[in-house]
């Protein structure tokens, strides 16, 4: 058999070799290795997020339910959560006096299926280690104001939870359309880093 | 019993840095390693706790130097010699 457990070389070098010796042995192939990839980007989009987050906004009702038992909230929007794995979502609604941010300190999980695919930011060691120990500081490095007196809530996902923020429905948006609300959410707002 | 990859709360790593319109990958080799791990995850080779298990057994000095994806390479490789992913189906 071949070896594949190259402690040197460039990581592009150890990846070919990797997929040679595992179509080799029949695991993948070229276009298996494509599609694996394509269909995650095209299923991962935080438009999907921002649907459920304008859901909630629009309908009291579903907002209830999305903070009570958020995987089966999203059910009802016809999305699916499972990406690894399934996951419990719990979501965690902003509102006036309390923000919440979400953080993986022990890795990178994350809503994947909703939020699309995490920033390195959200990776990084930078964000892991002091999002739990100073959130403002990393809400400032975002350019992200809270009025006085706003207690943050920090969410530390695991292999189990993963979070999403439910933004607050900002104002002057009362006659908006569902879906010029759901426009209106980003990403970040999904993950605190940002208000929408 | 903490391990490196446990570093909520520490000191000293520095700013965000935080890129405007962020690939979902910054090298051709990343999609790939994301590719092969969702193709391994799903045939069964390893499982999502194993993968987890061996990024956070790797040696801190070495955890620390790796970037994201170089970290799930380690670990793919590392479990498919540990487990004869190759052996199985390669005779």
């Amino acid at each position: 058999m071949s070896h594949v457990h190259a402690t040197s070389g460039s990581a592009a070098n150890r990846v070919k070799s990797l997929v040679a010796a595992l179509e080799g042995a029949g695991l993948l192939t070229e276009q298996r290795l494509d599609d694996a990839v394509a269909s995650f980007l095209g299923r991962a989009q935080p438009a999907t997020g921002a649907r459920v987050v304008a859901r909630a906004w629009v309908e009291a009702g579903f907002r209830g339910r999305l903070l009570d038992d958020a995987n089966a909230a999203v059910a009802e929007l016809g999305i699916d959560l499972t990406h690894w794995a399934p996951v419990k979502l719990r979501a965690v609604a902003n509102e006036p006096g309390r923000h919440n941010l979400i953080v993986c300190t022990l890795c990178s999980c994350y809503p994947l299926a909703l939020l699309g695919p995490s920033p390195a930011w959200y990776k990084s060691e930078a964000y892991r280690s002091r999002a739990v120990r100073d959130p403002r500081s990393i809400l400032a490095e975002f350019g992200t104001q809270l009025a006085p007196g706003v207690e943050i809530t920090v969410w530390d996902s695991t292999a189990e939870v993963r979070y999403l923020v439910l933004p607050e429905r900002p104002a002057g948006t009362a006659g908006a359309r569902e879906d010029e609300l759901a426009a209106l959410v980003t990403r970040d707002g999904l993950i605190g880093t940002a208000l929408v | 019993m903490s391990k490196i990859h446990d570093i909520g709360g520490l000191h000293g790593f520095g700013e965000l840095a935080i890129e405007s319109d962020e690939p979902p990958f910054h090298h051709e080799w990343e999609a790939r390693v994301f590719g092969i791990n969702r193709i391994l995850l799903g045939a069964g080779c390893y499982t999502l706790d194993e993968f987890r298990d061996a990024i956070e057994r790797m040696p801190p000095a070495h955890y620390l130097a790796a970037s994201y994806y170089e970290r799930w390479l380690h670990a793919i490789e590392t479990l498919v010699a540990a487990k004869g992913v190759l052996d199985v189906r390669g005779g």
